[in-house]
């Protein structure tokens, strides 16, 4: 059977199983759509967080990103990890047994303020649509690089697959389609990985291989000393140390674990379990099936590394392998002979380096690369679907709760019955399907710059904002919403100008403190946090009936 | 909030400035600015201080929410908060795999 068989029929089975799941799992009442009736086991629970988190950019460009930035790469392993640990100690617990459907639910009644409702809806929608414009291209660039359809057309078909089980099922279709992408999406990534861990250094087990011995096909000596010999003949910085200064790693990794555990369509994720238990457990659950995937990619990352500089540096152009050929066509790969001697030139240098090397092709192109059967690379394409897939449910979801609940119900049209609201919930949801698949055909430029800002936006807003909510009886109105106030427009000051108005000057010598854009959400969590506190000082303390809904929520299972 | 409520406040926040503690040292400590002084140490052909950045780290944190889970479950007994939530998710769970009590 050729590839391009091969891998319809993978992707169309795991369609099939998304759809068939989709028609079983139907939502009848607003509890079933906002949060699947609370009735969903934390195991399962666990499985649908690690693929609603998990998503094009972890399963596609992690490892790549990692390969590329050597151990300064760990900012993103523990910065989208890390905060699943705040996520279990100090937010899931307390917000399941508050007990309503939405992050601004919470934000709202516990700050007795439309006002404050409406500043964490505005974010809510904001953090998901910039995330979910990823998704639908990632469904777009895997449809036209395996299966040769248009990227446009690609983009449809998605918006078509998630728009059917999120419209038909709500939270309750997406959480049980989300333990199947899982499956799907963790086997993809691993099946390679353990290949070529086996084909490299001979051990099985791809976290072993990485601090393990080269074979003697590659040489022999430990993989991470021979990756850092290339990178010292080549003229790049040593692979297992870091470039960036200590202070600019400590603040971005800060402000993608706080950032992590205020977004809002991972919080929401904790709403459909039935305990604060199994609220506990099922974030040690997501926690441990998202670390699986994140310990294989620093893996895949040096494995991918070696193997590349091994492939192509000094050898001849003419005589590069058939991937190379594939993956140029599609531009990820290009190589320019400067010097005109037919050998190809990797190196640190620019003016004399001639490869250039998307970062997507680690993971995308690393079966063909290892020399793996053609069902392992169809089940590649079949695990990006599923990541991106995933995500995307989850987030249209946030974005039509916003929209049906928050704005609606809890705001605007207070006297809607349920059905309506449900209606309102669904069309709300179609509109955030067009818009993120229109923004997946017509990708805006910065993209990738406004990652920087979802976690930026989350962390300077909500983390603060739920904790201080949860941890201190006394924190008040004004204060939560100067505090939100003051942490959003510093970060988001911050951000724009050195990624729009000015991004000359975006490098350490002007930023200040020496930190990055990147980081810069965790210093406006902190003022977020000071801003907070003082404004609380100098007003009126909360109503009694908010300070003993605080008492309420600290302990679990007592009546409402 | 009356005093038993108050005592097992108290002790869960003793418990998450434990664990958080743990997580602050694993996470910007050893993975971030020690991370050299660390990596004079060797582990077969990982740098430890290299490790912990980007294996380590992770592990502990998946530790660290079981660990919490233990340590809530014996508070909740001890304070007798647990038997509604472990029938409610014992009963969610039975329906989930369609099986008989």
């Amino acid at each position: 059977m050729s590839l391009q068989v091969l891998t319809y029929l993978i992707v169309g089975i795991t369609f099939i199983i998304y759809i068939g799941i989709a028609v079983w799992s139907r939502a009848s009442s607003t509890s079933e759509f906002y949060i699947a009736g609370a009735h969903v086991p934390p195991l399962a629970n666990g499985l649908a967080t690690a693929a609603d988190w998990m998503s094009a950019a972890s399963f596609i460009s992690m490892a790549g990103i990692v390969s590329y930035m050597g151990r300064d790469g760990s900012v993103y392993l523990m910065g989208w990890t890390g905060g699943y640990v705040l996520l279990a100690l100090l937010i899931a617990p307390y917000l399941r047994d508050f007990g309503k459907f939405t992050v601004p639910d919470f934000i709202g009644d516990r700050y007795y303020s439309q006002l404050a409702r409406m500043v964490a809806v505005v974010c809510a929608i904001f953090v998901s649509f910039t995330y979910v414009a990823g998704q639908m291209r990632g469904v777009g660039v895997v449809f036209s690089r395996f299966l040769e359809v248009d990227i446009n057309m690609g983009v449809l078909i998605g918006m078509g697959i998630v728009f059917f089980y999120a419209v038909l099922g709500g939270m309750k279709g997406i959480t049980y389609t989300q333990v199947a992408q899982y499956c799907v999406l963790i086997f993809a990534y691993m099946v390679p990985a353990i290949f070529i861990s086996m084909l490299m250094t001979g051990n099985p087990v791809p976290q072993l291989g990485f601090g393990g011995e080269l074979t003697d096909a590659y040489g022999g000596g430990y993989l991470l000393d021979r990756l850092d010999g290339l990178h010292e003949e080549l003229g790049f910085a040593a692979y297992t140390e870091g470039v960036r200064s200590s202070l600019d790693v400590l603040f971005i990794t800060a402000a993608l674990i706080m950032g992590t555990a205020g977004l809002p369509h991972v919080i929401i994720r904790f709403f459909t379990v039935p305990s604060v238990r199994a609220a506990r457990k099922s974030a040690g659950y997501a926690l441990l099936f998202i670390a699986i995937l994140y310990t294989t990619a620093p893996a895949i990352a040096a494995f991918a590394r070696t193997n590349l500089i091994n492939t192509v540096s000094n050898a001849e152009y003419v005589s590069m392998p058939s991937w190379f050929r594939t993956w140029e066509n599609t531009k990820l790969i290009s190589f320019e002979d400067k010097n005109g001697d037919g050998l190809i030139q990797y190196v640190a240098d620019p003016a004399v380096n001639e490869l250039t090397v998307d970062r997507d092709i680690i993971v995308l192109a690393n079966p063909e690369i290892a020399q793996l059967p053609n069902w392992v690379i169809a089940l590649v394409a079949a695990g990006g679907l599923a990541a991106a897939l995933s995500t995307a449910a989850g987030l249209l979801l946030v974005i039509s709760t916003s929209i049906s609940h928050d704005l609606l119900k809890r705001n605007l049209m207070p006297d809607i019955s349920e059905k309506q609201e449900l209606t309102y919930a669904r069309v709300a949801i179609f509109f955030a399907v067009c818009i993120a698949g229109y923004f997946g055909i017509n990708p805006p430029g910065f993209v990738a710059q406004v990652v920087a800002f979802a976690f930026g936006l989350a962390a300077s807003s909500f983390f603060p904002a739920i904790v201080l909510g949860i941890f201190s009886t006394r924190m008040n109105k004004e204060g939560a919403v100067a505090g939100m106030i003051a942490g959003i427009v510093f970060t988001a000051i911050y951000i724009v100008y050195f990624k729009f108005v000015n991004p000359a000057m975006d490098n350490a010598d002007h930023w200040w403190l020496g930190v990055s854009p990147e980081g810069i959400g965790t210093l406006g969590m902190l003022l977020n946090f000071i801003v907070a506190v003082v404004v609380c000082r100098f007003t009126p303390e909360p109503p009694q009936q908010v300070k003993d809904m605080v008492l309420d929520i600290r302990v679990p299972g007592q009546p409402d | 909030m009356n005093n038993t409520d108050n005592l097992y406040w108290q002790e869960n926040i003793r418990i998450l400035k434990i664990l958080l503690s743990i997580w602050f040292v694993v996470s910007f400590l050893m993975s971030v600015i020690f991370v050299d002084q660390l990596d004079v140490i060797r582990i077969g052909g990982f740098k430890f201080g290299f490790w912990m950045a980007q294996q380590g780290s992770i592990y502990v944190y998946v530790i660290l929410i079981f660990i919490y889970l233990k340590m809530m479950d014996n508070l909740d007994r001890k304070y007798h908060h647990d038997e509604k939530a472990i029938l409610a998710e014992e009963a969610a769970s039975r329906r989930a795999q369609g099986e008989s009590p």
